[in-house]
């Protein structure tokens, strides 16, 4: 691997794990509420 | 096939976004939300949410199976060469895994969130589209699209149970209703989209039973749309406002149909009929079911009897 393409797998190696906490967070919040949904 | 580049290029989360098929999202978001704002009853506004999430979920899960089990025909064809795995961007297995971590995640969260009947009727939506479809029929009949359809048809069925938790006549007409509009809309791209299909072995209906046939059953399934179309106001389920509306919508699609059913292409033909009619069944689909929730707005609002 050459340095450009060790940076290039680093930068979508880090846009894969942006997503993914994205993802993450917004289930957190989504199962949040609808706990109080199901429960109001 | 192309050969694999020496160094992988990296995976980006855009060629997971890829595989869930985003464009036939969008027709199954609005179906999906369609049955349900008709259905009789209320549902919260976030379990409503997550329901229309599940079924986009669902169909994403379905989308990467698919894109799994025929990563050969697709490198083999112009219009899917490009896809992450035929381009030989994404190994097999990952695809596969990410398929049925979503189907698996959407069918639990529907179960959970919503209700059983729901989780349960995404469940066999999605395992008719990935095994029925993908792996069993679409390869051996030309029949596959009319099969498909069935695939492309649970939406607004999922929906409207997630409201009622119940199976009646209503979501099943809506199910008919897509499942009977699918080869027309489908066969008359066909008619003008050279595609390989032929190259890679799938029996498409203009290749095995010819141009003749096709235009033939276009037609034929343009008349049995208007009559199940209208179907929902006839028993009772619908105000005369989606009545009017379905019968003027489907007579417009026999009219454009008709030329489509009655000519042949010749040399160097534009394919004209063919076009139009491919255009307004997209914009037929969602005018119908837009008039389903407008109708069945007007009636909670007590607008009309």
């Amino acid at each position: 691997m050459t340095p450009e393409e060790e940076e290039a797998f680093k930068r979508a190696r880090k846009g894969r794990n942006v997503a993914l906490a994205l993802v993450l967070v917004a289930f957190v919040v989504l199962f949040y509420v609808i706990t109080f949904v199901k429960m109001g | 096939m192309t050969a694999a580049p020496a160094t992988p290029t990296p995976l980006e989360w855009r060629d997971f976004y890829a595989l869930t098929k985003p464009r036939v999202m969008s027709l199954v978001v609005f179906t999906g939300l369609c049955g349900l704002l008709a259905a009789p009853g209320t549902i919260h506004p976030v379990i409503g949410f997550t329901a229309v999430l599940c079924i986009a979920l669902g169909a994403g899960g379905s989308g990467a199976l698919n894109q799994w089990w025929e990563a050969d025909l697709d490198a083999g064809m112009k219009r899917t060469a490009k896809r992450p795995l035929p381009s030989g961007k994404m190994d097999r297995s990952n695809a596969r895994d990410f398929g049925i971590a979503l189907s698996v995640f959407s069918v639990l969260l529907m179960g959970l969130a919503v209700n059983w009947l729901a989780g349960a009727v995404l469940a066999l939506s999605i395992l008719y589209y990935a095994v029925v479809y993908t792996i069993w029929l679409k390869p051996r009949t030309p029949q596959n699209i009319v099969i498909g359809g069935a695939a492309g048809a649970f939406p607004p069925l999922i929906g409207w149970i997630a409201v009622t938790n119940q199976i009646t006549l209503m979501p099943i007409l809506l199910f008919t209703i897509i499942f009977v509009w699918t080869p027309p809309h489908f066969w008359a791209l066909a008619l003008f989209v050279k595609t390989d299909y032929a190259k890679v072995g799938i029996p498409m209906m203009p290749v095995v039973k010819g141009e003749a046939e096709t235009r033939r059953q276009i037609l034929i399934y343009s008349v049995v749309l208007l009559a199940v179309s209208v179907v929902p106001w006839a028993i009772g389920g619908t105000s005369w406002v989606y009545g009017l509306a379905a019968l003027a919508l489907s007579v417009a699609f026999l009219l454009i149909a008709l030329p489509v059913g009655l000519r042949q292409s010749v040399e160097g033909d534009k394919m004209k009929p063919e076009k139009r009619l491919f255009g307004y069944s997209v914009l037929y689909l969602f005018a119908l079911f837009a008039a389903l929730v407008v109708d069945a707005v007007l009636r909670n609002l007590g607008a009309i009897g």
